[in-house]
């Protein structure tokens, strides 16, 4: 690629990112580092019973014995666990019932964020939970869901009001044992969503949390738990921001989707964590382990997400297709810019017969970014008749950044079919001139471009946020064209 | 005077391709640029539309009343400057709507008007489709992709027909056309043509210019304009080639 391409890559790629502010609220802070007092401290603070200690002491014990993984593609300085704040909570502890009793500051942090958590004022069809560092501060329309049995509340809401569900179902998706920053996770967890979706029902609202990573020096490490019921419906979204900071913050979340016979889960994720600055410095690690089990037959769970933010991104949100006939599904863009780094994709582990599994992974890389897909397709013997496809495309802008495609393969029996398909190419100088010979800026040209390359991804996500995602991807390569 | 080019010099990474060109363009005029394959044609074409790379090393592009060689690309597009590719560009998953409704309303907003209403917006689609004969088939896919030559340069004159440029530069569009769509190019550059505006059409081809009739046609050789004429001269070339010309413009 030409200097000259190169120079206008530059200039476009010099987006601010819009979400950096930090608002100033008072915190309930755990002391700094981590041991079993720590874990102690979390667990009274949020009045837990006995058993749901136990579980993170397991857990913590766990942990203590494992390395911190390394991986071939993500570099970052060691993390200083003894130098994190496991728990934030806003002071003025919100009751969760009426919105007059969420702290002002809280609300209008949302607002700003264009998250309205004011029924009257929030866009119909979408019920939120709020969730700032460490606390769920509001999860609205509960009372048009309990209509139709459904429960949506925060997790430590579940784990007091519904502790029979969430024992049954909490770990079992990703046990504690599953990696280092799950065992993490499960010992240090601090709020989340739950999500129950009854037999036979379809919930009439679309459901979001909205994650938001306020005080400094803080991890934050929520998890969430989605159960459909057979013949059970509901899409989910999740969406995440985080203040400025020059150090960098850790996010390690884990979430669990379980669907019995005939349901359906689509979990979308739009992840806006901020990246760091120009230069590589601060930024959130997003390590995060999302697994959902297709438990019952004819089920169906199908992720999309839309990644622009964090410093690191590390997931691989994945399907274990046990169910006969059961359905897995991932739709994935990743856009890296400056020094970001992302190694991202999923695994489809193939359990039961005639399942099908469909991979579309869309990698964008800008300035000296780097953004991985890593993927395994695992059809195991019992999997008779089964399916996937794979389809793992790379963008370029400039010739600074990186893209790496790292498909892992393992079929086990031979009635079954796994295609894969990849691409590299790049934003072309031909390209943006055409845009401009019609009167669009480079800017707008290359957010019209990328938006193309990803609409396949894109289309998957609900209408509501399809928009947003749309603007996020331009945005996020703001100042970065060529 | 529209366009008035005075001794234009044009470098690509350090090469001189144009060398020393003038052409004056009115309102109301068609003009044919004709000439050997690598004269120049098409960098003259990307020199006035302010293409990245085309270094103007000496003279000047006045566009009514404005020296525009500094201004950037998309900006001489919203002045009303377009070109109709000689190789259109794909651009996968940007549907054609999408894309004219961007650059409609780009160029709305240079000119401080609000976006185009989405019911005008479809209507006027509707409308310069039939223009230029162009089937929703083509126009609900993305711009140019998996198009074929003669439906790429089709769907160059569709986008012109809905921009309504000042000034419209056609290179090579009669080129890969079949009769039928040579004709119907010609229908829609005819329809577009009025007293306000102006063309410069490049081609090699005596045959277009019988459909849209040039006020003058010029042939460029080695990157200067050689000699200048009537729509006769169109006629001398197709009979007797550029050997001639060279040997004028050798002196
Ligand atoms: N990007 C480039 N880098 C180097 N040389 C170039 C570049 N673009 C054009 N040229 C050269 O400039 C000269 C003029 O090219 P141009 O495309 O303007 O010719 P043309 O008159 O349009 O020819 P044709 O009739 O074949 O379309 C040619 O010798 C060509 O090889
Ligand atoms: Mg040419």
């Amino acid at each position: 690629m030409s200097d000259q391409t190169n120079n206008i890559l530059d200039e476009v790629t010099k987006g601010e990112y819009k979400f950096g502010f930090y608002t100033d609220i008072e915190n309930d802070l755990a002391p700094r580092g981590l041991t079993e007092d720590t874990i102690r401290f979390i667990s009274a603070k949020k009045e837990e019973p006995e058993w749901m200690l136990e579980f993170r002491l397991k857990a913590f014990r766990h942990w203590q014995t494992l390395e911190e993984p390394e991986w071939a593609h993500l570099h970052h300085p060691p993390i200083d666990f003894q130098g994190i704040i496991y728990f934030a909570a806003p002071k003025k502890k919100p009751q969760l019932s009426s919105l007059d009793e969420v702290d002002p500051e809280l609300l209008e942090t949302f607002d700003k964020l264009g998250i309205s958590l004011d029924e009257q004022k929030r866009l119909a069809g979408v019920a939120v939970d709020a969730v700032i560092d460490s606390v769920s501060v509001k999860t609205t329309f509960q009372d048009t869901l309990a209509k139709h049995g459904i429960i949506f509340c925060s997790f430590s809401e579940a784990v007091k009001n519904h502790p029979e569900l969430v024992k049954k179902y909490m770990g079992t998706v990703v046990p504690y044992t599953d990696n280092y920053y799950a065992a993490l996770n499960s010992a240090v967890f601090s709020d989340g969503s739950f999500c129950y979706i009854p037999k036979g029902v379809r919930s009439p609202l679309e459901l979001s949390t909205y994650f938001r990573i306020n005080a400094a020096n803080t991890g934050q490490f929520e998890r969430t738990l989605i159960v459909a019921e057979a013949g059970g419906y509901v899409s989910y979204m999740e969406g995440c921001t985080a203040p400025m900071r020059d150090e960098n913050q850790l996010h390690a979340a884990i979430v669990e989707i379980i669907t019995m016979d005939n349901a359906e889960v689509k979990y979308s994720t739009v992840q806006n964590w901020y990246p760091g600055d120009k230069q590589g410095k601060g930024g959130v690690y997003n390590f995060v382990t999302k697994r959902g089990l297709c438990k019952g037959n004819r089920s169906k769970i199908s992720w999309t997400q839309v990644e622009t933010g964090s410093s690191i991104t590390w997931k691989y949100p994945s399907c274990v297709l046990m169910g006969d006939n059961s359905i897995g599904e991932f739709y994935s863009v990743a856009v890296t810019n400056n020094f970001q780094q992302a190694d991202t994709g999923t695994k489809m582990i193939h359990l039961g017969k005639n399942t099908r599994s469909t991979i579309i992974s869309k990698g964008i890389s800008a300035g000296k970014s780097n953004n991985s897909y890593r993927g395994l397709v695992k059809i195991m013997p019992g999997a008779i008749n089964s399916r996937n496809f794979s389809q793992c495309d790379s963008l370029l802008l400039g010739d600074k950044c990186g893209a790496h495609t790292f498909p892992y393969i393992d079929t086990r029996n031979q009635s079954s079919i796994v295609e894969h398909e990849a691409t590299t190419s790049k934003i072309s100088e031909d390209q943006l001139f055409y845009c401009n010979q019609r009167g669009i800026d480079t800017e707008k040209a290359i957010g019209l471009i990328v938006n193309g390359y990803a609409k396949e991804v894109l289309n998957k996500l609900p209408m509501e946020f399809a928009v947003e995602a749309q603007k996020l991807l331009s945005i996020t390569l703001e100042g970065s064209v060529g | 005077m529209l366009l008035n080019i005075k001794n234009l010099t044009v470098a690509i990474e350090g090469k001189e391709i144009i060398k020393g060109l003038n052409l004056q363009v009115n309102k109301g005029e068609v003009h044919a640029i004709m000439g050997p394959n690598g004269t120049g044609k098409s960098t003259l074409a990307a020199a006035i539309t302010g293409r990245e790379g085309y270094e103007v090393t000496e003279g000047e592009i006045w566009y009514k009343d404005q020296n525009i060689i500094e201004m950037d690309a998309d900006e001489r597009a919203n002045l009303g400057i377009f070109l109709s590719f000689q190789y259109p560009v794909e651009i996968p998953g940007v549907s054609m709507t999408n894309f004219m409704r961007t650059a409609i309303n780009a160029q709305r907003e240079y000119r401080g008007l609000p976006p185009m209403p989405a019911g005008e917006f479809l209507k006027l689609m509707e409308e310069k489709k039939k223009l230029v004969d162009i089937h929703s088939k083509l126009t609900n896919r993305s711009v140019n992709e998996g198009f074929s030559g003669g439906e790429k340069k089709k769907n160059e004159i569709f986008q012109m027909a809905l921009l309504e440029p000042t000034l419209a530069i056609l290179d090579e569009t009669d080129s890969g056309l079949d009769i039928d769509a040579l004709r119907t190019v010609a229908k829609g550059v005819n329809e577009l043509r009025s007293e306000e505006n102006a063309f410069v059409v490049i081609t090699h081809y005596q045959r277009l210019l019988e459909y849209i009739v040039p006020d003058f046609v010029h042939v460029m050789y080695d990157g200067k304009i050689v000699k200048s004429g009537s729509k006769n001269l169109a006629l001398e070339l197709e009979d007797k080639g550029y050997e001639w010309l060279k040997e004028q413009s050798l002196v």
